[in-house]
């Protein structure tokens, strides 16, 4: 059985994404592919195999399983939209969770006394979020090329995705 | 005196004849006629990709250029048949490029595409000139490239909701600058960045464009370019229609769109902002297809006002956000309309943004041309059931979907037989048919009496016995597709008529009480089908005990042996 890899869905909890302004050369990024299983709940059809009642499924539809109510097991394809349309819903879920509250992120910068917020939601593009930073911390952070990273700056913007890991701002795309 | 008709007049008379039903007709009458039939036959439909081989079908057509073809049964749209169960348009692009055949036109639907099959498409065929893709998975945007690159007369690249594997290449640049010849090009499902300047000079170039529908990368400013562009466009699919609605590109947008006096049909909104829908409101009397089942930014207000303003409206698709209320407006104002459907909103959630029997009913009192109906619910009454059937007689297609697939009427507690039953009766053109909620045996009693011109039904977690089943297998002459899933229909109902099967194009039974025995017996009696057990892609062992109940079984019938590409999960039997 393959295991759940639910991307999507973590991009609700922001808690996991803090951004990190340090020096550059700190740590290496590896860049981690999440590939959102849509073939996996074939594996549930075992379990999800009833006598008819929605209840009795023990499986559990994998791509929404965080978001949904708990008192109500899914069964599998039910109600019977196509995985395509499932998965567009479930991405606009993302974004509406976060549109009504603004989408805060902590920013810290090296030597800098306290920490500061900002909103994503605001910027629409990775040249215009540093923009925003540049202005908020009074530094230049540069221009970023796949290559180099961020060449020619004392700073370089980082930020620790869910798994921990210490990733450079830019890299995957802004959606 | 005797009058001949050559055969050369013959032909004449059948380039006349172009439904596929009277072309089968004619080709049957006598030999002569069959043989002129068949030179002269472009266009072929194949509506199970496994019951014929690509040898046999240029055998008899090799004139062929244009070709329909479905692959996974359709049950495989619900996740309920594993990935690599089959369905690869490999084998057909090979033996057509051996052949030479002039392909021009390929429609695919559920099938396997991979990039590979794509470039030998692409370069296999001088003349092609139109690909759609529904629901297909299997290829990346580099087989996209391929196609943009070296077919010189496209005039159709259609992509409708496939898992596309996005490399965000550069595919839409791979036009190149002597192709003029689009007329309709969507790729709206493609996650993926596409390249602005390339869309934009491609639009130029098109003088003949008449459908466009973007993805979500392309913004609303570039919009406004490609519509001042293209004013000439019969149908729209924005990309992400969100702006600032006091700023300058929002109100160039406004002066584009009303210059696009043509746009009967418009998509998208894959991300809106409600206060820009206004821009909008000049073309929306001349609408008559109006798709904002994707654009979950929309509800409210914005959404209705939206809807007021479309009173020629004939197709509808929309989030159940829209709700009993709104519902009640599309009633009042699209006096036009003929086919509805109602997405969810939320499939697994609370049920807040949801629609139930009231929406419908105001919906068949305002709306009487009705005809075609897929509607997602909270609830459904007998009551509202049998009154939509007596307002809207003429469905060709009703197909209701209850959030919770057991749920029975909520004001009686009863089963919804009776609401079913009075469809039925009371539409007697219904082609196609998909129940939900709590049904017993006694709803197959009607469909089997009265759905004399069904061709295809959908059932899930209904019935009580085998005589459900059995009604509808007894009384439905002109079925074609069965689906079962999760019903309590076994072996006596399987085998009670084997020879119904060959006047169908499938069955799929799955999590119902048929036993693996049972399933031998079927395949000894009929060689001509084709009996398939499918278990989970990671599990390779059958049971073999022939008491043992089947998880999924899909018979088609097939003029070919058995399919040489089945996974092991798959046993043919």
């Amino acid at each position: 059985m393959e295991g759940r890899m639910n991307y999507e869905n973590d991009l609700v909890n922001l808690k996991a994404t803090e951004l990190r302004l340090g020096l550059p050369g700190s740590d290496e990024p590896t860049e981690k592919k999440m590939r959102n299983n849509k073939r996996s709940s074939s594996e549930i059809s075992e379990e999800s195999r009833t006598s008819g009642v929605t209840d009795q499924a023990a499986g559990v539809n994998d791509e929404h399983e965080e978001s949904a109510p708990p008192a109500k097991a899914q069964v599998v394809g039910w109600p019977p939209i196509r995985s395509y349309r499932k998965n567009c819903l479930q991405a606009k879920k993302n974004d509406e969770v976060e549109s009504g509250s603004g989408m805060y992120v902590k920013v810290s910068v090296d030597g800098a006394p306290y920490l500061r917020k900002i909103d994503l939601k605001v910027y629409r593009s990775y040249p215009q979020l540093l923009k925003g930073l540049e202005n908020m911390f009074k530094l230049t952070i540069g221009a970023y090329s796949e290559r180099e990273g961020y060449n020619g700056s004392d700073y370089a913007p980082t930020y620790e995705d869910k798994d921990g890991d210490w990733m450079l701002v830019g890299d995957v795309p802004w959606e | 005196m005797m009058m001949i008709i050559v055969d050369e007049v013959i032909e004449h008379i059948f380039d006349f004849i172009t439904s596929h039903k009277d072309r089968n007709s004619v080709s049957l009458v006598c030999k002569s006629w069959y043989k002129i039939e068949r030179y002269s036959r472009q266009r072929v439909f194949i509506g199970n990709c496994y019951s014929i081989s690509p040898e046999r079908l240029i055998a008899r057509f090799p004139g062929l250029k244009s070709l329909t073809l479905k692959g996974k049964p359709h049950f495989a749209d619900f996740n309920l048949v594993p990935h690599d169960w089959g369905g690869f348009l490999d084998p057909w692009i090979k033996a057509f490029a051996k052949n030479r055949i002039g392909l021009e036109e390929l429609r695919l639907k559920r099938m396997v595409v991979s990039d590979e099959s794509l470039e030998l498409l692409s370069k296999s065929f001088v003349n092609f000139k139109s690909l759609i893709l529904v629901s297909c998975e299997g290829f990346t945007t580099d087989g996209l490239a391929a196609i943009a690159a070296n077919c010189r007369n496209l005039r159709e690249l259609d992509l409708q909701e496939n898992e596309v594997d996005d490399h965000r290449g550069h595919w839409l640049s791979c036009f190149p600058e002597s192709c003029t010849s689009l007329v309709s090009l969507n790729f709206a499902c493609l996650k993926g960045e596409i390249n602005l300047a390339a869309l934009e000079r491609l639009v130029a170039r098109s003088p003949n464009l008449k459908s466009l529908r973007l993805n979500r990368s392309v913004p609303l400013d570039t919009l406004q370019k490609l519509l001042m562009r293209a004013p000439q466009l019969l149908d729209l699919g924005t990309g992400s229609y969100v702006h600032d609605p006091s700023s300058e590109a929002y109100n160039e947008l406004k002066a584009s769109i009303q210059k696009c006096k043509s746009i009967r049909s418009l998509s998208g909104f894959l991300e809106v902002a409600p206060r820009c829908m206004a821009a909008i409101y000049p073309i929306c009397a001349n609408l008559t297809f109006l798709n904002l089942s994707y654009a979950a930014g929309l509800h409210g207000n914005a959404l209705t006002k939206l809807i007021q303003h479309c009173n020629k409206l004939q197709r509808l698709w929309i989030l159940d956000c829209i709700g009993d209320k709104g519902l009640g407006v599309v009633a009042s104002t699209c006096k036009e309309l003929q086919e509805l459907r109602v997405f969810p909103s939320d499939p697994y959630g609370a049920g807040n943004a949801a629609v139930t029997e009231e929406g419908l009913v105001l919906i068949s009192a305002g709306c009487p041309k009705l005809n075609s109906l897929l509607y997602f619910c909270q609830q459904m009454t007998n009551a509202a059931l049998i009154t939509v059937a007596k307002n809207c007689p003429n469905f060709i297609r009703f197909r209701l979907c209850t959030l919770d697939p057991t749920k029975p009427d909520p004001v009686t507690n009863l089963p919804l037989d009776e609401g079913f039953g009075a469809i039925v009766q009371s539409c007697k053109g219904l082609k196609r048919l998909s129940l939900s909620g709590l049904l017993t045996d006694q709803v197959f009693l009607y469909i089997g009496m009265y759905a004399e011109q069904l061709e295809m039904l959908s059932i899930a977690f209904a019935g009580e016995s085998d005589k459900g089943m059995l009604y509808v297998l007894n009384g439905c002459k002109k079925l074609r597709k069965l689906e079962i899933r999760d019903c309590p229909f076994g072996n006596a109902a399987l085998l009670e008529d084997v020879g119904k099967y060959e006047t169908m194009r499938s069955l799929w039974m799955s999590s119902c009480e048929v036993t693996l025995g049972a399933c031998k017996t079927l395949a000894e009696k009929m060689p001509r089908l084709k009996v398939e057990l499918i278990n989970d892609s990671d599990q390779m062992e059958f049971n073999l005990d022939d008491d043992q109940k089947v998880e999924k079984m899909y018979l088609y019938r097939s003029v070919v042996g058995h399919r040489e590409d089945a996974p092991e999960f798959v046993w043919i039997l």
